[in-house]
């Protein structure tokens, strides 16, 4: 078996037996990654010699038996946490030579635990994007082909498309990303692997480039469901210094991906069964609904009548939290500062920010700012802010009769580059499925579940009450076992 | 007689309010654990969070929010268990984030009310809209280079409540008591130090003119003025350039403007269609700010005493003037001293001595109550030496001016110079017979009737004992002797 075939957990059983050593699993995934990175893109900062020196390290640490959870699992970090030392770009010009003196609370916790970071992974800019082809840095390839088309260059999702590529690409064991509409589960269902946006204030976002405050949420990215379980243990908790993370205990998640769903209740909501959905959607979802009831869980048909504005209220609550968060980026004191001799200040942010933000990025802004217009804030803001809270009043609703939701994750396989980029509200509407949990702050699980025609992956997604993620973990791990994907890209490490 | 201007169309009324802007006490900043001393190397006291760097989150300084309870506490206002902070969005180099964090939609406190003393004896209440917890920005520095800007960053993430009046105020006087009463309060709670020239309290002045029984005209804002003399004389300016502009047929325009202390004028700065449009919406980095009514009970049972409730109990308790309880509470430092002096001892000389001899003292050798050129203690000591009549009143005042030129003790003084009364009648006996010898005839003319002359008879008489007579026993034993 090639080292960078291990799963987290069965990395950690053979590191802790002394099949292998972090430095040899550290060495065959940086290996890896030299040979993949040039044509996937997963990567915009490869840390090679820092993670066989973290690696070695690691080793030291296990001989005199200290190890942690993920002793020497190399991880690919999203390049939207900031990481002490490392260059941080989160996909942007703008972040060009910037350098965190700190390191964020979910990175610091991961290291703690004993990971080992292998590089810094492509995202869309500023995470706003669901290709990843709207970062500075380049689209990222997705490692899946077509069967019938296999030159079409597929986008691996995003915002967290270079994580998840360099997961499905074996790359490295897992990856952290960041989901504000959909941004890990989305990829996560185009690269054939699993990946959970916890519920909002399981992960502290102390030191994550922030796009939308209230919907950015962490979470890993896995090649299993009990992977992305033993990440989520090390990355979750609650941080004094983020006031919106939550002071709960975190369970024992891995656990809960061997607890039984006889007995569940799982809802469909019938507002999800939206126009124009590929038929093989369906398909799997209604698969996927059956091999849960064989397991021993009841399907219950719910309601969510809100869940059809959730797209629009998305897209102008995002947008406005951006059009503030981005503010900071002015050229003024780090990142790029483009200036003549004679500019002025209004000229200096002009400059900068026409030069350092793209074109997905500079239209978010503006919808941000508009829709937080004196005029039209009522209008806009706080309507989405009213709708907001109706969508959360549905899921209440429904968890008084079901224990979760399963749904698609997106609605469609991946496409290839170019597909959808004429279109930005065609673009948009990869997150229908996905935005709702950001929205109501809801745990959200993608689990790889089945193929397309075309030999495409696609997913399913769980979602749970909040802070059930237990739940979350134990129907996505059934949906893992009755599915048995067993596919693989064609592009990885040892093919 | 209420104050108006008198403009070529008659007279006119004046509308104020103002909003202050106080630097909360506090050791670290509202939302980041940056230090806040005043004076400090420019940046050095910017954490990653007060300067806007990627990734990071505020979270909220408890102790600021204790401070902005116990001002609303003191203010008479309500305090609000739910509040929420705000963005105000706008770009400006020192403002790193972009936005200023504040409470737009849902302050900490809400109205509340203070009673001001105006000159004639009367007194006013004005009432408090709201008060509201905020950042403050950075400071620009535009004299530093030729052809750059430089900036510091220790003022940003500042604790700062925005305290703002009804427009209650009707005219310069009150709106500089009313400056002077909030400071006071402040000061007395220990929320805000007060200090307007290091700008750790700023005023801006709102002011309308009217003529009497209309509603309120435009009103223009003055930003930023940086001392109780200046809001008064902005107010005056501000409100004739209003009665200028009416009374050439113009209109007044609703504007933001300064106050030019060189010249005296106030001069615009933006006008409302160059007014940022803030786009304030609910901060998602805090959830609301939320605490319980018993917590306030606390603050609120630990409230130091406040400058009204001292004064009556000044009043009430010393007997003295209200007059003089309004002068000994004005300053915190005033009536901590007054009272160390008149604990136990005779309240109203303490208080004539505390604002007759020691403050012509303080002025004199420009000291300030907080380091003052005799210590209550030392006053008190002086007191007791006239208590026991070791001193004369006389005595006393000499003795006084010796410990503010040496900061020496009254005792030592008074061993030192051998300035003690002296009570003993037999001394006082022979001091007095030999003035009556040396002045038989004035003996004869006050015998024969001429009363007035005993105040001659003491003065010889202190006169020939330095002065160190016991004022009563030397009239007792004159008396005896006379009669």
């Amino acid at each position: 078996m090639h080292p960078t075939d291990f799963t987290i957990a069965g990395a950690v059983a053979a590191l802790e037996e002394g099949v292998i050593s972090a430095e040899e699993l550290t060495r065959a995934h940086v290996a890896a990654i030299e040979a993949l990175n040039p044509k996937i893109n997963a990567l915009i900062t490869v840390t090679a010699e820092h993670a066989i020196e973290a690696a070695k390290a690691s080793d030291t640490r296990r001989a005199r038996g200290e190890a942690g959870p993920l002793e020497g699992i190399p991880l690919a970090v999203k390049d939207l946490f900031c990481t002490e030392g490392v260059p941080t770009t989160a996909g942007s010009k703008i972040l060009e030579g910037f350098v965190p003196p700190y390191e964020s609370t979910v990175t610091t916790r991961l290291k703690r635990d004993g990971a080992v970071f292998v590089g810094k992974a492509n995202l869309d800019e500023f995470a706003m994007g669901s290709s990843n082809l709207t970062s500075a840095y380049g689209g990222v390839l997705n490692p899946w082909s077509r069967r019938n088309d296999p030159q079409a260059r597929l986008v691996p999702g995003g915002s967290s498309g270079g994580s998840a590529a360099a997961v499905a690409a074996r790359m490295a064991l897992g990856a952290t990303g960041t989901d504000t509409g959909g941004s890990i589960r989305q990829p996560a269902a185009f690269c054939g692997i699993a990946g959970i946006k916890p519920t909002y204030g399981r992960c502290s976002r102390f030191g994550i480039v922030a796009f939308a405050s209230s919907l950015d949420q962490a979470g890993p990215f896995a090649r299993t469901v009990e992977d992305c379980a033993v990440l989520l243990r090390s990355m979750a908790g609650h941080d004094p210094k983020d006031s919106t993370s939550a002071d709960k205990p975190v369970p024992d998640f891995v656990a809960s991906c061997g607890q039984s769903v006889k007995g569940l209740r799982i809802g469909v909501p019938r507002e999800y069964h939206i126009d124009g959905m590929p038929a093989e959607i369906e398909k799997l979802w209604r698969q996927g609904l059956e091999w849960l009831r064989d397991a021993g869980a009841e399907i219950v048909e719910i309601s969510l009548p809100h869940a059809e504005y959730a797209l629009p209220t998305y897209y102008i609550v995002a947008p406005a939290e951006a059009s503030s968060n981005l503010a900071r980026y002015d050229g003024v004191r780090f990142g790029k500062r483009v200036a003549e001799s004679n500019s002025d200040l209004r000229d200096l942010y002009e400059r900068t920010r026409a030069a350092g933000f793209g074109p997905e990025v500079r239209r978010r802004i503006m919808i941000g700012t508009y829709v937080l217009s004196a005029g039209y804030y009522d209008a806009y803001y706080l309507k989405a802010q009213k709708v907001r809270a109706l969508i959360a009043r549905d899921f209440r609703e429904a968890w008084s009769k079901v224990d979760a939701i399963v749904t698609p994750a997106t609605p469609s396989a991946a496409f290839a580059e170019g597909e959808n980029s004429d279109d930005p509200l065609q673009m948009y509407l990869n997150d229908v499925f996905t935005v709702t949990a950001n929205l109501a702050g809801l745990p959200g699980l993608s689990v790889p579940a089945g193929l397309d025609p075309q030999g495409l992956p696609l997913g399913l997604q769980v979602l749970g009450r909040p802070f059930d993620e237990e739940t979350v973990f134990a129907v996505g791990a059934a949906l893992e076992r009755a599915a048995d994907f067993k596919a693989l890209p064609g592009m990885r490490a040892g093919a | 007689m209420s104050y108006t201007i008198d403009g070529e169309t008659g007279p006119w009324e004046l509308v104020i309010g103002l909003e202050v802007h106080a630097q909360v006490v506090s050791n670290a900043k509202l939302f980041s654990g940056a230090a806040t001393e005043f004076g400090a190397e420019p940046n050095s006291q910017v954490s990653f969070i007060d300067a806007g760097f990627p990734g990071m989150l505020p979270v909220i300084n408890r102790e600021c929010v204790a401070q902005a309870v116990r001002t609303g506490l003191g203010l008479n206002a309500q305090v609000n268990l739910w509040s929420r902070f705000d963005r105000k969005n706008y770009f400006y180099a020192d403002l790193p984030q972009g936005y200023q964090i504040s409470q737009f939609a849902h302050p900490i406190i809400g109205t509340g009310e203070i009673e001001i003393a105006l000159q004639d004896g009367s007194t006013k209440v004005i009432g408090i809209t709201r008060l509201h917890l905020e950042q403050d920005a950075g400071k620009s520095l535009h004299d530093q280079h030729p052809s750059k800007s430089f900036i510091d960053l220790n003022r940003s993430g500042i604790a700062l409540m925005e305290i703002v009046s009804e427009p209650d105020m009707r005219s310069p006087e009150e709106a500089g008591a009313y400056l002077t009463k909030l400071r006071q309060i402040l000061r007395y709670l220990g929320t805000c130090d007060g200090n307007m020239e290091e700008g750790s309290m700023r005023a801006d002045v709102n002011v309308s003119v009217r003529k009497a029984g209309e509603g309120f005209r435009t009103r223009c804002e003055v930003k930023n003025v940086n001392s109780i003399r200046f809001v008064m004389q902005a107010v005056e300016a501000e409100a004739w350039r209003q009665i200028e502009v009416w009374e050439s047929g113009g209109t007044v325009e609703q504007e933001t403007r300064l106050f030019d202390t060189g010249r005296g004028i106030t001069r615009s700065m933006r006008s409302k269609e160059d007014a940022h449009d803030y786009r304030y919406f609910p901060d998602p980095d805090l959830p609301p700010l939320v605490f319980e009514q018993s917590w306030v009970d606390e603050l609120k049972a630990a409230l130091p005493e406040l400058p009204d409730q001292r004064r009556a109990r000044y009043v009430a308790d010393y007997g003295v003037t209200p007059y003089d309880a309004h002068v000994l509470t004005l300053e915190k430092e005033t009536a901590a001293y007054y009272e160390a002096v008149a604990k136990g001892r005779d309240a109203k000389q303490a208080a004539n001595w505390v604002m007759g001899d020691l403050f012509a003292a303080i002025n004199r050798t420009k000291t300030s109550i907080a380091e003052p050129p005799v210590s209550a203690a030392d006053l008190g000591a002086l007191l007791d030496l006239m208590a026991d009549s070791t001193l004369s009143g006389k005595l006393a005042k000499e003795v006084f001016e010796v410990m503010v030129e040496t900061g020496r003790a009254p005792g030592v003084i008074v061993e030192e110079r051998g300035l003690r009364q002296v009570t003993d009648t037999g001394a006082i006996e022979t001091v007095i017979d030999e003035v009556l010898a040396k002045n038989a005839d004035k003996v004869a003319e006050y015998r024969s009737g001429k009363d007035k002359l005993f105040g001659f008879f003491v003065g010889q008489t202190m006169r020939a004992m330095q002065g160190k007579g016991n004022p009563a026993l030397v009239n007792e034993v004159l008396k005896k002797k006379l009669g």
